[in-house]
């Protein structure tokens, strides 16, 4: 099966410091792939990368069979690659399905009936389809986030795309985002996810990569990866992990 | 067009003399201004009676006409109720008068931002008003008013070109002086470029370089 | 003394309009490009490209630096002698207010665009938004409650300013005022008529400010 997502040797610098180093990546159609990694290792440049919001300056990416040189036309290329955001960043001056019809309306130009009962068949598997006609300040942080999905979402792209999307949620409102993006998942989807719940990402995960400094450290298959990491970088990462799950307990005096 | 280089050099003694003029009254009415804004302050500190809310009334006529217009009432409108006075005291009155408005409207947002935890923690410990006021409240509602308080010294130095209008031999009079006197219309108006720029624009830089680094990010005042 | 004030103030009253129609004419149009101006230069400067910066600050840094009195004489002395175009009085007021007003209203617009978050920027272009529809639909109407006050607050200081419009010859209120009372040697009123009629104008325009102020900045 052709791979969706492509990179070769794709690198990044921000000055002349290195962010990203010989990327090799190939993702399928219908793929989820997990990317894990301690803070500044470039997880999110990579995925930024792929929709455009940063570039590359050396290497390739293929997305579709296309090339895309810095200079390709990103608009186009972000009706297919879909992003969400940490802090979701949905307009504060549109209600909800403005916030979602926007890109199909304006970009896409599509018929606008069609357009909204997608919205409001997308806002109702999210289990937010009363919430049409709010301001996203009078919702909760974990509905603004499903809600950025569904305005990911309704522009039908091939890829979607999530940074460390639950990262500023208050702990109560982390499943609710997740479920949707494990429902997602089975729905056969391409997703590219960072994340640090990690319990999640072995359930989602077709694939994980384990980055480290910029490059590719590892790449397995979620059991393998959780429970016999090739590298000493990616065990040491899970032992942080593991020491929160497996705190010893404070001896009663 | 070429430029008389030997005229225009002719003419700095004048210009020196001008530029010595335009920072004479824009130093006095700084320090009027501030003067008066202290003093506001303290009315509005204290509450005296009356004149507490007399300040609110001046500010609001001060700001809200234009200096040109306040200048002509003090030096034409005034002989004819039997104060006559000369340009450059006109000059120093007007600009203090409106000057004076916009920085007690400074110090008074800076007094506010002076958090109230502050003036109960020098009550607590014992301080008068007035030492409350001169102790704890301005000096720290002058360092929050810095950048402001700096913006508008350097407008006061360049509305100085306004009281050219009653003859006050400032840098913007010399040069009409000189136009209408010799025709050299080119070469005057370049030294009065020259001359803002080079009075105005470090003093502009300076206020920005001066408010990025105390990061008052307030756009657009 | 006072019936006698107001009659002539009755009596001057067409010389005296025409004259505020032209001060309040230069603020009007000097205002409306001042706007559009500033809209531009603030919309250009956010885009963060070096090469339409630098000419726009430097342009800014130019009617700071230069007293807006002395701009006026510039043109209306210069451009006769540099360009041979002879500007009348009021069209050079207009333009010289219109460049300042465009600068300071810029730096607002700039300010007001640059508090935005800059995730919106990014959802906007991550949905597919070109650069006119980010502008337009995520960007500008968010930064409308925030530049209003300050940009009511510079409109106050054009009216003011075009006061400075009588030293080049213009036959503004001023003007008017002026002529009355090489006539009727009446100062007192006629100047005191004046600071009235700017208050009145301008009072207004500030309350407003401060109002909208308080009403959207301040949640």
């Amino acid at each position: 099966m052709s791979a969706l997502i492509e990179l070769a040797s794709f690198s990044k610098k921000f000055a002349d410091t290195p962010v990203l180093t010989d990327i090799d990546l190939r993702v399928s159609e219908g793929e989820v792939v997990v990317i894990l990694g301690p803070s500044g290792c470039g997880k999110s440049t990579l995925l930024r990368c792929l929709n455009g919001l940063e570039l590359g300056h050396s290497g390739t990416f293929t997305f579709d069979g296309q090339r895309l040189p810095a200079n390709a036309d990103w608009r186009r290329v972000r009706q297919q690659i879909g992003m969400v955001f940490q802090s979701y960043h949905l307009f504060p001056h549109m209600t909800v399905l403005q916030n979602v019809l926007l890109g199909p309306l304006q970009v896409q130009k599509r018929d606008a009936q069609e357009a909204r009962q997608q919205a409001e068949a997308l806002l109702a598997r999210v289990g937010l389809a009363e919430r049409v006609n709010a301001y996203p300040r009078e919702l909760s942080g974990g509905q603004q986030q499903r809600i950025a999905i569904v305005r990911a979402l309704c522009m039908n792209p091939k890829v979607m795309l999530f940074d460390e999307v639950t990262a500023a949620l208050d702990p109560e409102m982390v499943k609710e985002v997740l479920e949707v993006i494990l429902d997602l998942a089975q729905g056969g989807m391409t997703m590219l996810i960072v994340t640090h719940e990690m319990a999640f990402a072995r359930a989602v995960a077709d694939r994980i990569l384990f980055m480290d400094r910029g490059r590719i450290a590892e790449q397995n298959d979620p059991e393998t990866f959780f429970s016999a990491p090739q590298t000493a970088r990616a065990q040491q990462f899970l032992e942080r992990f593991s020491y929160v799950e497996n705190m010893p307990k404070r001896k009663a005096s | 067009m070429t430029f008389d280089y030997a005229f225009a050099l002719s003419t700095l003694p004048a210009f020196v003399r001008a530029v010595g003029v335009t920072l004479q009254v824009g130093l006095i009415a700084i320090l009027s201004s501030l003067t008066v804004a202290v003093l506001n302050a303290a009315i509005a500190t204290f509450k005296v009676p009356l004149l507490h809310r007399l300040v609110p009334l001046y500010v609001e006529l001060a700001r809200n006409t234009p200096l040109l217009i306040q200048l002509f009432f003090i030096y034409f409108a005034l002989p004819a109720l039997g104060v006559r006075i000369s340009g450059f005291a006109a000059a120093v009155i007007a600009m203090t008068f409106m000057g004076g408005a916009y920085l007690t409207e400074i110090l008074r947002a800076g007094i506010e931002a002076v958090p109230k935890a502050q003036i109960e923690s020098g009550l607590s410990i014992g301080l008068s008003r007035w030492q409350l006021l001169r102790h704890v409240i301005l000096p720290q509602a002058g360092i929050l008013s810095l950048p402001a308080l700096f913006a508008n010294f350097v407008f006061l130095l360049k509305e100085t070109t306004v009281v050219s209008a009653v003859a006050v031999p400032e840098i913007l009079y010399t040069t009409k002086n000189y136009i209408a006197l010799y025709y050299k219309t080119y070469e005057m108006l370049a030294v009065m470029t020259g001359l803002c720029v080079l009075l105005f624009l470090p003093l502009s830089l300076l206020l920005g370089l001066l408010e990025r680094r105390l990061q008052h990010g307030q756009f657009g005042s | 003394m006072a019936s006698s004030g107001l009659e002539l103030l009755w009596v001057s009253a067409p010389q005296l309009l025409t004259g505020a129609g032209r001060t309040l004419g230069i603020s009007a149009l000097a205002i409306l490009f001042s706007s559009i101006g500033g809209l531009l230069y603030g919309v250009l400067r956010s885009l963060g490209k070096r090469w339409l910066d630098v000419p726009l600050r430097v342009y800014l840094e130019l009617f700071r630096a230069i007293p807006v009195l002395v701009w006026l004489y510039l043109f209306f002395f210069g451009l006769p002698i540099f360009f041979g175009v002879s500007l009348p009085a009021f069209w050079c007021a207009v333009l010289v207010l219109s460049l300042w007003g465009a600068s300071e209203i810029g730096e607002v617009v700039r300010g007001a665009l640059r508090s935005i978050p800059r995730g919106q920027r990014e959802a906007g272009l991550a949905i597919g938004l070109d650069l006119g529809q980010l502008y337009g639909r995520v960007l500008l109407p968010q930064a409308l409650k925030r530049l209003t006050p300050p940009v009511i607050n510079v409109c106050t200081r054009l009216l003011k300013t075009s006061s400075l419009a009588v030293l080049i010859g213009v036959v503004d209120i001023t003007k008017v005022g002026q002529q009355i009372i090489e006539r009727t040697y009446e100062s007192v009123l006629i100047y005191g008529f004046l600071f009235v009629f700017f208050f009145i104008v301008c009072y207004p325009l500030s309350a407003a400010s401060r109002v909208l102020e308080r009403r959207w900045n301040h949640a």
